[in-house]
């Protein structure tokens, strides 16, 4: 399936989806020299985004998660690609700051975990496997 | 978006690798906030300057940007994590010390002036009306844009920076007239003074906006109004309210260019204050620690407190927090003394907010309505607001 959403940062990846219907703050709720997801009560709480194609609706939380996206980037920690519905500024900022490709405008109900899932930013979209 | 040649050279790395990220940066927030073309700025605020916040992550990022990286326009910063001289005495550890200045290097060794206040338009990062600036520190974005009328947009630490080293933001939300009309008006049928009293205004607007999903709201009935008392009710209506620009009828510039909302209208009386008020005074509260100044603290401010604590004793750990400079007329007025005497200590470059005091002081008497929220989400202290004589009074307590 062939799904057409809005470039947010340009590259190709191909992975496992790891997919949650709540927003993620990278300030504070994924460490970001493990790849797991701390934040209490979160979907995905104790599961690893880390190699993953990481779908999730929106980004919330501090600004300052954009660095914290960048961390993980260099601790080779981060998603391989991200696939929002509306992406907000930290989440965008993240991706291009640690160059991770990113689509959203994308119907996240239509991937399931375990899928897999090529992301092609620099044309915005996401193809499941 | 439509890009000029200087645009796109810069895009194509013709003007460094630093220069490329950050315009990568902003035409991609172009695109998603459906900017038509960028906007000369003409000045920078930049946030996300404590260690506590940025960590090793942030600083890898800014090193990285400042092998090429120089700033094109005036830029200053946000607060610090400390005292940039009277560390020791405000309990800062070495190592933070040491993760701070790095920091403030890395900013220096891009251009940047490491003035590292929240009030720029009091120490010469001062636009005129009408300018296009691109400012991060919610308090000063909603003081620059209502009380000056320049224009920008509520940027983040990385934003910010990359408007700093291109001279360019994306054209988008405040740097339009139409997103510049008001949606709610607020009408105060009471007397509001003091800075404790627009913080307390602030917070009911802000709340208030977000209870509505509300953005701009115009104010009618306050007769007058001075730099400090806007800047505590900027910093106010910006933290409980994300409220980015707003219109004070016979006070901002702006308040007659746009029509008057009338759809919605909202009555404030003395009692909606005083509810809101009691909002911001905890139960069961033992105060430890008074810090004045946030925002910044003005001169005109100091001078107060100065003649409040003349030949006084304080028993209680009282800050007064402000930018470098304004504290350098402060030392020359010889206020400073006057204040260093009766036991006060000075916290400039840095603030309440962003020192790391985790957890350091029971209870904080603060006049201002945004040093109380993040006394209680990030410092975990029980808060308490009331003026400035009243915080000095509790000091001497």
């Amino acid at each position: 399936m062939k799904l057409e959403g809005r470039k947010i940062y340009k590259g190709i990846a191909e992975a496992e989806a790891i997919v949650t219907r709540d927003g993620i703050s990278f300030y504070g709720g994924v460490d970001p020299d493990t790849g797991i997801v701390v934040e209490i009560g979160h979907e995905l709480e104790g599961q690893s985004i880390t190699g993953k194609v990481l779908v999730f609706p929106t980004g919330k939380g501090s600004t300052v998660g954009s660095y914290t996206m960048y961390r993980m980037k260099k601790n080779n920690m981060a998603p391989v690609a991200i696939v929002n519905e509306e992406i907000d500024t930290i989440i965008a900022v993240g991706c291009i700051i640690s160059e991770i490709p990113c689509v959203d405008k994308i119907n996240i109900k239509n991937i399931k975990t375990g899928q897999k899932v090529l992301v092609n930013g620099s044309e915005g979209i996401v193809e499941v496997k | 978006m439509r890009l000029e040649q200087i645009e796109k050279d810069m895009l194509d790395g013709k003007h460094g690798k630093s220069a490329q990220k950050s315009m990568e940066i902003l035409t991609t927030l172009g695109e998603i906030f459906g900017a038509e073309c960028m906007v000369d700025v003409h000045g920078v605020q930049i946030a996300g300057v404590s260690y506590a916040n940025l960590g090793e992550a942030g600083l890898e990022f800014l090193n990285e940007m400042a092998e090429d990286g120089k700033v094109r326009v005036l830029t200053t910063l946000n607060p610090a994590g400390m005292d940039r001289e009277n560390w020791r005495a405000l309990g800062i550890d070495e190592e933070f010390y040491k993760n701070q200045n790095r920091a403030i290097d890395v900013f220096a060794k891009m251009g940047i002036i490491t003035t590292c206040s929240c009030t720029p338009y009091l120490i010469g990062n001062a636009p005129h009306y009408g300018q296009h600036i691109a400012w991060a520190e919610s308090s000063a974005v909603c003081y620059s844009n209502s009380v000056i009328g320049a224009r920008t947009n509520r940027e983040g630490g990385p934003s910010a920076l990359a408007a700093a080293l291109t001279g360019k933001t994306p054209k988008y939300g405040y740097h339009l007239d139409e997103n510049r009309h008001s949606q709610v008006l607020f009408k105060i049928n009471a007397s509001v003074k003091s800075t404790d009293e627009f913080g307390v205004l602030g917070k009911l607007i802000g709340d208030k906006l977000v209870e509505l999903g509300k953005k701009v709201p115009y104010i009618v009935g306050i007769p007058s109004a001075t730099v400090e008392e806007l800047k505590s009710f900027c910093a106010s209506v910006a933290t409980y309210g994300g409220t980015a620009l707003f219109h004070m009828e016979g006070i901002t510039p702006e308040y007659n260019k746009y029509p008057k909302p009338s759809e919605i209208v909202i009555e404030i009386n003395q009692d909606d204050l005083d509810i809101t008020r009691a909002d911001l005074i905890d139960d069961d509260l033992e105060i430890d620690f008074v810090s004045l100044g946030c925002p910044h603290a003005s001169i005109h401010e100091i001078a107060k407190i100065a003649k409040l604590l003349e030949g006084k004793k304080v028993k209680k750990e009282f800050w007064i927090t402000t930018a470098r400079p304004t504290k350098r007329i402060a030392d020359e007025a010889g206020y400073s003394k006057i204040i260093e005497d009766a036991g006060a200590k000075f916290a400039a470059d840095t603030c309440c907010v962003v020192a790391p005091i985790k957890g350091r002081f029971k209870g904080i008497m603060v006049d201002s309505a945004k040093a109380c929220y993040y006394g209680r989400a990030k410092n975990k202290f029980k808060v308490k607001i009331g003026s400035m004589e009243q915080c000095v009074e509790e000091a001497l307590k």
